[in-house]
């Protein structure tokens, strides 16, 4: 195909389904959170970086492994999320949402300064763990077992969000929220609660991206700020709000960019840009967006 | 009215005089480059409330096609600068066009990630020199009249051009076509009611501002003898943001105290603190968006407001 060998194409796909994968725990956090407060988080970057980052502080100074990592990372920013809902982003509810867009904004840039100012600028590198070292022989291919586990968990992490947003009773309070946050609170559900925990969920997710990037890609202060925008044209292609379209749109996505390197290199970049702006022209509700 | 006209005098004779009270030129230039960035970007989010997240992409490939012209080309001074701002302006076109099908937050999105394919475009384009930008701009002259070599001569044209288009601005805003965007931002769906082509009229302003960033951006380039990616990048976009609502969006002279404050924050704080001036720039930006939303300017025109309807109460 094109003149490229097969394993090639192969391996270039495989990579942007991790990617893939990346894009649509990013943009999954990013939509559900959008849903109910009405903020685009801007910071959404900064916490997969955090994530990855509290990873490697835990892996050097703390001895703690990755797979205590996978928890405790998106648990600890997690909760950084929580205070920053508590103390900011809770006063600009009732104001344009820009403000939230621009808040976020200073956040991340504040946190990527931190860890800038703390690590340098340089990218520091994270051990794949040893149980996921090595790859399977496909006879076609030799599938690298870290990245086939990065698709896997991610898969599952997405999996489990949906049932829990569109299955349980826990989700369509979630719903019921984002449709009508007043009436709920009527009902006597603890909006404000929810709200919270939905912010920090969403920012642990993304943290929870980073610690499973933190092996494939160097751990860097500014390894989220370009692929936030891309996670927001993702979020824009799929339909702001969308759980599914969030997650279809992350992982296709990502496969076309992947595809994109092998075809024509020099656009890998920005066809997902090229992407969205043609959705936009065709459809600007996005793909799966109702308007 | 009259407070107006003082502020207006003693400010143009401060920049009239501003090199020779012992002032750095280039700094000077730079502040009012950024400054007309600033006012141009303010045409869009303070009067029409549409915030344009990718601003540095007009700022920046206008610069960059001015500075590749006169560098490698041979072109002219002026004559650069208009072609990199006719580049500003069909990018603003484009890009607007799409952008401008959306409103708010999506608005807001679209501007920025089309901004980052600018960016990459930038990046990996041939003319733009890659990671190493444009070195050695020469500022040439006008139409081969009057060089502008001399850091004063080129400052009394920077300052000419901030001027125009700080008028031409203000003129945009007072006309009909300014009225129709206040309206616009006030309430789009009673605009559209209204028979208005909505839609049009943000594209002009998209448009308009989209060029003039680019002309803020050409001047700049001519100004420090250089162009990099970091003038196309979303730093310089967030940064033009923070610019406008600092000084106070909405405002004529806001943009123009809020560059100010920004560009001389960022000279004075990178040679005392290094990497962490982005800390301090994010803080500042968490402080407007909490608790002065309106700017200072915005601020202080209210306070003004207030009080001479206190008067008017009690006469």
């Amino acid at each position: 195909m094109f003149g490229v060998p097969l394993p090639a194409i192969l391996g270039q796909l495989m990579l942007g389904l991790v990617n893939g994968s990346f894009y649509a725990l990013l943009s999954l956090g990013l939509a559900v959170i959008f849903g109910l407060l009405g903020v685009v988080n801007f910071a959404h970057g900064a916490f997969y970086m955090l994530g990855a980052f509290a990873a490697y502080i835990g892996l050097q100074f703390l001895g703690v492994n990755y797979w205590c990592a996978l928890l405790l990372a998106p648990l600890a920013v997690g909760l950084l999320g929580v205070a920053i809902e508590r103390l900011f982003l809770r006063h600009l509810y009732q104001l344009d949402p820009l403000y939230g867009l621009l808040l976020t904004f200073a956040i991340a840039l504040i946190a990527e300064g931190i860890m800038r100012g703390l690590f340098g600028a340089s990218g520091k590198s994270y051990p794949v763990p040893d149980i996921l070292r090595g790859g399977f022989n496909l006879g076609f291919m030799v599938l690298p077992i870290y990245r086939a586990w990065v698709v896997l968990a991610s898969l599952t992490v997405c999996g489990l969000t949906w049932f829990l947003i569109e299955r349980t009773r826990l989700g369509a309070m979630l719903r019921a929220a984002t449709e009508n946050a007043r009436l709920v609170q009527a009902f006597g559900v603890n909006v404000p609660l929810l709200v919270m925990s939905t912010y920090g969920a969403g920012v642990a997710l993304a943290a929870l991206a980073g610690v499973l990037a933190a092996p494939v890609i160097q751990v860097s202060p500014l390894m989220g700020s370009s692929l936030v925008i891309v996670v927001f044209a993702v979020v824009v292609i799929g339909g702001m709000g969308s759980i599914i379209g969030a997650i279809v749109s992350g992982l296709v996505l990502g496969l076309i960019e992947g595809l994109t390197k092998v075809i024509y290199p020099e656009a890998s970049n920005i066809v997902v840009f090229v992407i969205m702006a043609v959705v936009l022209i065709w459809r600007p509700a996005g793909l799966f967006g109702r308007e | 009215m009259r407070a107006h006209t003082r502020v207006y005098m003693v400010l143009s004779i401060l920049a009239l005089a501003a090199p020779f009270l012992g002032l750095y030129p280039v700094f000077l230039m730079k502040l009012l480059c950024f400054a007309m960035f600033a006012c141009a970007f303010n045409l869009l989010l303070g009067y029409t409330q549409m915030l344009s997240f990718g601003h540095a992409a007009y700022f920046g490939s206008s610069a960059y096609v001015t500075g590749w012209l006169v560098t490698t080309q041979g072109w002219g001074t002026i004559e650069g600068i208009v072609a990199g701002v006719a580049v500003a302006m069909v990018l603003g076109l484009v890009i607007g066009a799409i952008a401008v099908r959306r409103q708010g937050i999506y608005f807001a999105m679209i501007t920025l990630a089309l901004s980052q394919l600018v960016f990459f475009v930038c990046l990996q384009a041939k003319f733009t020199g890659g990671e190493n930008g444009l070195q050695g701009i020469p500022r040439g002259s006008i139409f081969g009249m009057m060089a502008l070599g001399s850091d004063r001569t080129m400052y009394y044209f920077v300052l000419a051009a901030f001027v125009a288009v700080f008028v031409l601005i203000r003129r945009i805003v007072h006309s009909p076509f300014g009225q129709v965007l206040n309206a616009i931002r006030a309430n789009e769906p009673r605009a559209i009611s209204l028979g208005y082509k909505v839609d049009r009229y943000k594209l002009v302003a998209f448009v308009l501002s989209a060029s003039l960033a680019g002309l803020a951006g050409s001047l700049k380039a001519l100004v420090l003898g250089f162009v990099t990616l970091s003038d196309v990048s979303q730093g310089t976009s967030g940064e033009v943001i923070l610019m406008t609502l600092l000084g106070g969006s909405g405002t004529f002279l806001g943009p123009v105290v809020g560059a100010n404050l920004v560009v001389t924050l960022q000279e004075y704080l990178s040679d005392l603190v290094g990497a962490w001036v982005s800390v301090i720039i994010g803080g500042i930006f968490v402080v407007c968006v909490m608790t002065f939303r309106r700017g200072f300017v915005g601020e202080i025109q209210r306070r003004f407001a207030s009080r001479t309807a206190e008067f008017a109460k009690r006469s």
